[in-house]
């Protein structure tokens, strides 16, 4: 059972290879940062299948945080791309 | 009980598949943030089911639970700023659009 | 009133995170729970006596069911469109009216537009919701309100109103 998790655990590491495609090649700046936000919540499922393969339950908690920081990440950016103050 | 979440992790992985699938293949920003943003995170949730099925209703099991609530919340946030922002930005709408009634309130 | 309610959900969900009960613990969440009362209590929604009336849980279950109902036909829909080899999109932005008043109410509604087949809420100014759609079936106003807000609009108006 766990080499099976482990193949769905390179699987989804590959997926990330998708969103790092668009980030790349992306014809504009909102498309790169449709993929860096894509990207987060990727890696919060990572964190998910490493904390049953490894055992290590914290690691959840690394997902939980990761959550949270992409969300304000991904939101100032979008503060940035509208070109407005960060007080609307 | 293994058996379940493994099941559960898989289909989630699958949805991953079909959003990152449409991330590369769809023309505009617009089209790639919608299929982008419903497939991975009802696929990233259906994976956190299945670290509840695996531990049972212990303390990892309840924090993969609020994890859930939590990414709801904010990933449909986060799409709702990113549309505006591109918006803003001026992204035109793709080849391919029949209607855009947003025009008017931002002349 | 409302101050007194928020410290009890903040100190609550800090439990649930951190899931143990030692007395070190609990001062911490008391104080977190305390300053987040201070920053952001003028936030919260003001009547929380709506918070004891049973009927609105009741809806709160059926609404659930019937979200994560649409979250699975939005997927399989998404799916459909991006692997058929044509990709058949026809995406536009529409405007919909909206009926409902309050603001949580309407924040509600805008996310689960989000999460349903084929829609990602834009913008909303005064009464005006606007929706980008990826397949937009119609022309007709009356018709595609029903179609994007009407399956929600009538659940959420009994929880949240």
């Amino acid at each position: 059972m766990s080499e099976l998790l482990d193949i769905l655990l390179y699987i989804q590491i590959a997926l990330c290879v998708f969103c790092l495609y668009r980030i790349i090649r992306g014809p504009s700046i909102p498309d790169r940062m449709v993929g860096i936000d894509i990207f987060g919540i990727l890696v919060v499922g990572i964190c998910a299948i490493l904390s049953i393969t490894t055992g290590k339950t914290f690691i959840i908690d690394i997902g939980i945080a990761w959550v949270i920081l992409s969300f304000i990440g991904t939101l100032t950016l979008a503060k940035y791309l509208g070109g407005s103050n960060l007080n609307e | 009980m293994e058996t379940i979440s493994v099941i559960l992790i898989a289909i989630g992985i699958l949805f991953n598949l079909f959003g990152c699938i449409g991330l590369i293949r769809l023309p505009d920003v617009y089209n790639r943030l919608q299929s982008a943003t419903k497939c991975v995170t009802l696929g990233t949730c259906s994976i956190l089911l299945g670290v509840l099925f695996y531990y049972g209703f212990i303390d990892i099991g309840v924090k993969a639970l609020i994890t859930i609530v939590i990414l709801f919340f904010t990933a449909t946030v986060a799409a709702h700023a990113l549309v505006k922002g591109a918006y803003k930005f001026g992204v035109k709408l793709g080849d391919k659009s029949v209607k855009d009634d947003y025009k008017e309130v931002k002349k | 009133m409302k101050y007194i309610v928020l410290f009890i959900f903040s100190l609550g969900f800090w439990l649930l995170l951190t899931f143990s009960l030692s007395i070190q613990n609990i001062i911490v969440g008391v104080v977190a729970a305390l300053l987040t009362v201070l920053f952001f209590g003028n936030l919260f929604p003001d009547k929380v006596v709506k918070l004891l009336q049973p009927q609105r849980y009741f809806w709160l279950i059926v609404y659930l069911f019937v979200f994560i109902w649409e979250c699975l036909k939005a997927n399989f829909d998404v799916a459909y469109r991006v692997l058929h080899p044509a990709m058949p999109i026809k995406p536009g932005i529409v405007k919909v009216k909206l009926s409902l008043k309050t603001d949580l109410a309407r924040t509600f509604l805008a996310n689960s537009i989000t999460m349903t087949p084929g829609t990602i809420s834009v913008d909303m100014i005064d009464d005006l919701l606007y929706v980008h759609w990826i397949y937009v079936s119609s022309t007709d106003p009356e018709v595609y309100s029903k179609k994007v807000a009407g399956r929600f609009e009538k659940y959420i108006k009994k929880i949240f109103e």
